[in-house]
């Protein structure tokens, strides 16, 4: 397994309260890890850490054995354009919603130097397809497509160029239950085609068991049990992670 | 006839000299935006307060000043200016546009080719070309940093999708230097190929922004486009009235209230110049 990003003992306190206390996580290539825990564990600020978004207190993030948090701005945006992909728990955070479906599936290519136009139309078109929109729609505003439509439109903005490695923030947030186990299934698929490596966090225990090879159970800023999804899932050792996985509401 | 009480060309010497250090640096660094302490000037916002003080600030007692407004010399904003700089700093002023030795423009580049000897100072209403994109300055300004242009075309695309074509009719985004996305002010897209590799320096001032930014002589301007809607500049497909030029750019005319219309070449001095040498107009 070749290591993509690989972090260590990183620290971050806001004010008294340590956010992120000696957190090392890895991520392989073509590997799922999913962060599951409570609200105010430090899921978000760990996925924020490790996209380079925010600063630790301490600590190391390398991304292909280059440091991610000594890069200059335009490198950074570079990888976030280029290898790394960011999707956001709510989707007006990660779209343009004054641009129509096929701009912002487009921005990306554009963005990396695509000038014809006829090529950026089509491959925003297959994009929508693959992500279940109908393409005749590729000129209308997000702000016109219901909830899971703009959060699909947002995994094609973000996947268009094939990044290597995605950031995931809890991407079924907000969406009633069979829109969710909709777009689970899509991320699922278009994960498995791609071969993409995705870090996702999610406080969604049957979305991390359906995802994830991997599953990190973080605790007031501590990764308390790592290991593979079924095993944490299904013999939890730490305390906290047998209150999780108990608290979740059988159908 | 230079009216009493003022120093040379309105503008005190202090302030010329820190508009002449903010045209340096522009020039220096071509299409990039240098933020100066714009002046209050005796006349109104959006009538040419940048341009006026670049203009200034550039003056010497030889110089001949040509100003036109919207490719016209006889336009109360052309005239004001003109008979200001004569009052102000007992220039000599013109309407040809080869006797000139600066010209301050507004909208329009002149049709006849400038030389090395001419300065083109133009006057910007709005320098930042990502303005109605990203309603941020501070991110604007990251965005020039780093050259991080995606957003002008996703504009550009979304004119293409909606409409079939780039609708920017005039203040066509351009890039210069292979660096800098500029604002080439509101001339029409028509005018943005004079911009490349012109021999004469191009300042633009822009007076309420408070920024000043250049093109120096033989600097490669290229109009964004995409491949296959590549950019192209729109002329009225008509000959002009008066003189007869079909390569001119022309404005549209009203003659009456019967729907009457007459096609005539907005650069007046261009249209004057033909019509005195009629064996070219018949072309």
């Amino acid at each position: 397994m070749n290591l993509l990003l690989e972090a260590r003992g990183l620290h971050l306190k806001f004010g008294a309260i340590a956010a992120l206390d000696d957190v090392a996580i890895d991520v392989s290539a073509g590997e799922v890890v999913a962060i599951v825990g409570e609200s105010g564990s430090g899921k978000t600020t760990l996925l924020r850490v490790l996209a380079g978004q925010m600063a630790p207190d301490s600590g190391t993030v390398r991304y292909l054995g280059g440091d991610v948090l000594g890069m200059t701005e335009a490198e950074r945006r570079r990888l976030m354009r280029t290898d790394w992909g960011f999707v956001h728990q709510n989707p007006r955070d990660g779209l343009r919603m004054g641009v129509s479906a096929g701009g912002n599936v487009g921005e990306r290519l554009m963005a990396l130097g695509a000038r014809h136009y006829g090529n950026i139309r089509d491959e925003a078109k297959a994009w929508l397809q693959r992500v279940e929109i109908d393409a005749a729609r590729i000129d209308d505003l997000p702000r016109h497509f219901s909830g899971g439509m703009q959060q699909r439109l947002q995994i094609a903005r973000t996947l268009v160029t094939r990044p290597k490695l995605v950031f995931m923030d809890e991407p079924t947030g907000g969406l009633d239950v069979s829109v969710q186990a909709r777009l689970l299934d899509l991320i699922r698929a278009l994960v498995h085609e791609l071969g993409l490596s995705v870090l996702i966090v999610t406080h969604d225990i049957a979305a991390a068991r359906l995802l994830a090879d991997r599953i990190l159970v973080m605790r007031r800023g501590q990764v308390v049990e790592q290991g593979l999804t079924d095993r944490v899932l299904d013999d939890p050792q730490h305390p906290y992670t047998q209150l999780l996985v108990s608290s979740v509401l059988a159908a | 006839m230079t009216e009493a009480g003022y120093n040379f060309a309105y503008l005190d010497e202090a302030t010329k000299r820190m508009i002449r250090r903010a045209i340096l640096k522009a020039v220096a660094i071509p299409g990039h935006q240098i933020p100066f302490g714009a002046r209050e000037m005796p006349l109104p916002y959006g009538w040419g307060t940048g341009g006026i003080q670049v203009t200034a600030s550039i003056l010497g007692p030889q110089d001949v000043l040509k100003v036109i407004d919207q490719g016209a010399d006889d336009t109360t904003n052309a005239v004001s200016i003109r008979r200001f700089f004569t009052r102000v700093a007992g220039i000599a002023t013109t309407d040809a546009t080869g006797e000139a030795s600066i010209i301050q423009t507004r909208h329009r580049i002149p049709e006849k080719p400038l030389t090395e000897n001419q300065i083109l100072v133009y006057q910007v209403p709005q320098p930042e070309p990502l303005f109605k994109l990203e309603p941020h300055r501070a991110e604007t300004r990251r965005i020039h940093a780093l050259a991080d242009y995606g957003l002008m075309h996703v504009r550009l695309y979304e004119d293409i999708a909606r409409l079939g074509h780039i609708a920017k009719a005039y203040d066509y985004p351009v890039m210069v230097n292979e660096r800098y996305l500029m604002s080439p002010s509101p001339i029409p897209a028509f005018d943005n190929p004079k911009m490349h590799q012109m021999a004469a320096l191009q300042l633009f001032g822009a007076g309420r922004e408070k920024r000043i930014y250049a093109v120096p002589p033989y600097t490669p301007v290229r109009s964004l486009d995409f491949e296959d809607h590549p950019f192209r500049p729109i002329r009225a497909p008509h000959a002009c009235a008066i003189c007869g030029s079909r390569t001119s750019y022309l404005d549209e005319l009203i003659t009456n209230d019967a729907g009457g219309r007459a096609f005539i070449c907005s650069d007046t001095d261009y249209c004057q110049e033909r019509q005195e040498a009629p064996k070219a107009a018949a072309e």
